[in-house]
């Protein structure tokens, strides 16, 4: 099964997981490449995206599996057919036969942005470092059987973190699979331990995803 | 956009109907453009994107040099209070510039419970809400779409209508602005040079004075204002403008599909429907020109599903045609052909089998009433035989979900017909137990009754709406006579058909009312989240207006009604006759079986009714 690699950037970061796969679904119509149809009462198209992305983060790195149906079209013949079908903010940056498993990615890297419009308050880039080196950092997790406390830690490999102008960017490397931390987690951390430091607004983007080795992932 | 909006988007329901963006959004370089329009649709974005006029009406607009047409839709309640909170105006898809900036301003209405939106929408844009408040040439607001019909609640807000379809009129109107505003010209100037193009209504050039038992005196045309205001129709559909690159919304809308108009106007006469005679004459498109632009808006679009749209689908002379050469392109290209509103009479088992082969879609049902006799009154020509044969015929084709849609409170109903309506619903019952080939999956009877709200421009415009409380009594009567589990039994509330009932054949003293409901918080009426029946009960005491004079009274059948100066086509003549007839329980054949002399053909001029 092909895959593309694609990012979501702009306006197109407010579309749902669910619209974006309606959206390339119509694409590769547009675009004259019929997909294959999974079986039973009601036939969709195949296209899976790797990890949902949440509706207002944007990213570099997604993953699009799909299976064309008919005649063999060559991968970068592929590309162009489709970035010219889709919206302005999803871009195919290039597609790809034989991908790995999609079970073994295991990392994502994400940058986390925290805007101050007064300025960034005075050492915070120092205490949010030593927040995230903390033994423990309990979030609530909101799941099945009500609000659950989670010690986010285990699941953050590296953060770094840097001051700029009105911003704290933090680049922080986590799990993306079993178990998963969505990156808005590590702004809610700030936000519950430090709230005197919680932003004005918070930005998301995801960087680039790796596998159980710490290899990037494709 | 701004980085305003870009804060709040994260903090309301479904963001992207905010941001435009979508495949085949217009973009055009304002350097370029001499005529902005901000075309307003009086709901949400799901409903107002999946609205047909609206998607020709921006094609056709857009196609006109200098001139950009954007999208606005009425917010939803949370961002409608971030914006409000932040002091955010409300503002265009395309360009994500405020509506304020925008030479003309257009709405189209399709439905009265929408009059508080448009309102609501001035006030979120900071227009200013009262046509005599906006002085100057920006910001000139115009309507069209059915309401327009009978303008008269909005008459002191809107600038002048569009009457009747809009693809000839629309550019014409724009010319005019464009010249208006090249020429310096006041708005005074303006609306006297657009109320002589035919079509146009300029409220404000009409004096209305009422009686003392408060029933319309006269209508007084001012300015050199036309007396009588009839309505545009486009004669050749052929040759018509056709949206095949359709803007694809990048979220989910209601009608998530391609969407083709097989033909317009209507041969059937339903008594009740505003439709059937305010779209009249009948006007065919051919089946090549439609194949053509199913295959291109499909290709273009790269919908999955594509439906057949009129008022009554099973009347397109060339159904058969089109639908040959349809369903085996949408076959090899996995798309799922609908075809809704078919009627129960001529609704070929053939065509419901190859239809099936792609998808199965439901089957409904709108006998409108219980019994034969009230069916007559109405005109709906649907006997119970066609019904329970086509239900045969669908339940031994595997199908167990059947809709039937009445209305209660119809002229001349009585608890007889009433019951008609269980006993129908129980002669369904029993055919899907003689006919169903998979009894296991069981049967689902969804019933709904709507509350009958008389239309202007129909043989009903003249009629009583029964009171809420006998409505709900009859809504009990039938609920208490359904005994199988296989029912599943849904009534509307009164309320708000109540109020659909005033605006529908309301009067300019209207206006006040919706301004103040409006000021008190009313919007999307047509949601039950937000419609608040009491902020409408409040504001019609407010304004010392009886809600009973446009309901439960009845209009005489020699009273001035509102909306007489608008020729639709249909003459009042007819209406007349037929609401006659209706009373004699007599039925008007089809305008196929022969012409009931309605006098929409008299606005014909290069071609025949095609009825």
């Amino acid at each position: 099964m092909p895959r593309a690699l694609f990012e979501k950037t702009g306006n197109a970061v407010w579309m749902s997981h669910l619209d974006l796969m309606r959206l390339f679904q119509r694409a590769f119509k547009r675009a004259g490449l019929p997909l294959t149809h999974t079986q039973g009462f009601n036939p969709r198209p195949s296209v899976s995206i790797a990890l949902p992305l949440s509706v207002g983060v944007e990213s570099q790195c997604e993953l699009l599996d799909f299976d064309l149906d008919g005649a063999q079209v060559p991968c970068n013949e592929i590309c162009d057919r489709l970035n010219s079908a889709l919206v302005a903010g999803v871009r195919v940056r290039e597609v790809y036969e034989n991908g790995s498993k999609i079970k073994n990615l295991a990392f994502l890297r994400c940058m986390v942005t925290l805007e101050y419009d007064n300025g960034v308050p005075e050492g915070a880039g120092e205490r949010i470092r030593a927040l995230f080196a903390s033994d423990r950092l309990l979030l609530d997790k909101k799941s099945k059987n009500g609000i659950t406390e989670q010690d986010i830690i285990p699941m953050i490999r590296s953060v770094e973190i840097k001051e700029e102008g009105r911003e704290v960017a933090l680049d922080a490397v986590v799990c993306c699979q079993n178990p998963t931390l969505n990156p808005m987690q590590i702004s809610a951390a700030v936000s519950r331990y430090l709230p005197e430091l919680t932003p004005d607004f918070a930005k998301f983007r995801r960087i680039e995803t790796y596998d159980t080795n710490e290899n990037v992932f494709r | 956009m701004t980085e305003l909006i870009q804060r709040i988007l994260p903090t309301v329901q479904k963001p992207a109907r905010y941001t435009g963006g979508e495949f085949n959004e217009v973009k055009k370089d304002s350097k370029d453009v001499r005529v902005r329009v901000a075309f307003c649709f009086p709901d949400t974005y799901e409903i107002g994107m999946s609205n047909v006029g609206m998607r020709i009406l921006y094609g056709v607009m857009n196609q006109m040099d200098g001139v950009w047409c954007e999208r606005v839709f009425a917010p939803w309640g949370d961002m409608e209070d971030a914006m409000r909170q932040h002091d955010l105006p409300l503002w265009a898809l395309e360009s994500q510039e405020p509506v304020q900036n925008f030479d003309m301003i257009a709405f189209t209405i399709g439905y009265e419970m929408c009059y508080s939106n448009i309102l609501n929408m001035l006030n979120l844009a900071k227009v200013p809400l009262r046509s005599s408040e906006r002085r100057g040439l920006k910001n000139i607001v115009f309507a069209g779409g059915v309401c327009a019909f009978n303008p008269e609640p909005l008459a002191e807000y809107i600038d002048f209508f569009s009457l009747g379809e809009g693809e000839e009129i629309t550019p014409e109107i724009i010319s005019l602005y464009d010249k208006a505003k090249a020429g310096g010209w006041s708005k005074e100037q303006f609306l006297l040079e657009v109320s002589q193009i035919p079509g146009i209504y300029v409220p404000s050039f009409y004096r209305h004075e009422y009686n003392e038992d408060g029933t319309l005196k006269t209508i007084i045309p001012l300015n050199g204002a036309p007396e009588t205001l009839t309505k545009r129709i486009i004669e050749n559909l052929d040759e018509a403008y056709w949206p095949t690159k359709m803007i694809i919304p990048s979220t989910e809308i209601v009608h998530d599909r391609a969407n083709l108009e097989v033909f317009r106007g209507c041969i059937r006469g339903c008594r009740f429907c505003q439709a059937g005679f305010s779209c009249r004459p009948v006007r065919r498109k051919s089946a090549d020109v439609l194949y053509r632009q199913a295959v291109e808006t499909l290709t273009d679009s790269g919908n999955n599903e594509i439906t057949l749209s009129s008022l009554s689908t099973s009347d397109y002379r060339e159904l058969k045609e089109l639908t040959d050469a349809l369903i085996p392109y949408c076959e090899e290209n996995k798309i799922n052909l609908s075809v809704p509103s078919l009627r129960a009479d001529n609704f070929s088992r053939e065509l419901m089998e190859k239809l099936q082969t792609v998808r199965k879609s439901g089957l409904t049902f709108a006998p409108e009433a219980g019994t034969q006799r009230l069916r007559d009154v109405i005109n709906k020509n649907l006997t119970e035989d066609e019904i329970l044969t086509t239900c045969a015929n669908a339940f031994s084709g595997g199908w167990n979900n059947v809709k039937l849609y009445f209305m209660l409170g119809l002229p001349t109903e009585t608890d007889e017909d009433v019951l008609g309506i269980a006993d129908l619903v129980y002669k369904v019952i029993k055919t899907w137990k003689e006919h169903a080939v998979n009894k296991k999956r069981g049967l689902r009877v969804h019933v709904a009754t709507a509350y009958f709200v008389p239309k202007p421009h129909t043989p009903f415009q003249w009629e009583k709406q029964i009171d809420p409380s006998e409505y709900l009594r009859r809504c009990k009567l039938l609920k208490d006579h359904f005994y199988s589990k296989s029912i599943e039994y849904n009534y509307h509330t009164p309320d708000l058909s109540r109020l659909e009932a005033v605006m529908a054949r309301g009067d300019r003293r209207l206006g006040p009312v919706i301004e103040t409901a409006v000021r008190n918080g009313a919007k999307l009426d047509g949601w039950d989240e937000y419609f608040r029946y009491d902020l409408w009960q409040d504001a019609f005491r407010e304004c010392g207006v009886d809600m009973d004079f446009y309901t439960v009274r009845g209009f005489g059948e020699d009273e001035l009604l509102a909306w007489d100066p608008i020729n639709v086509g249909v003459t009042k003549k007819f209406l007349l006759r037929e609401r006659h007839r209706a009373y004699e329980w007599k039925v008007t054949p089809d305008c196929r079986q022969g012409c009931a002399g309605c006098g929409a053909n008299c606005l014909l001029k290069e071609v025949q009714c095609d009825a």
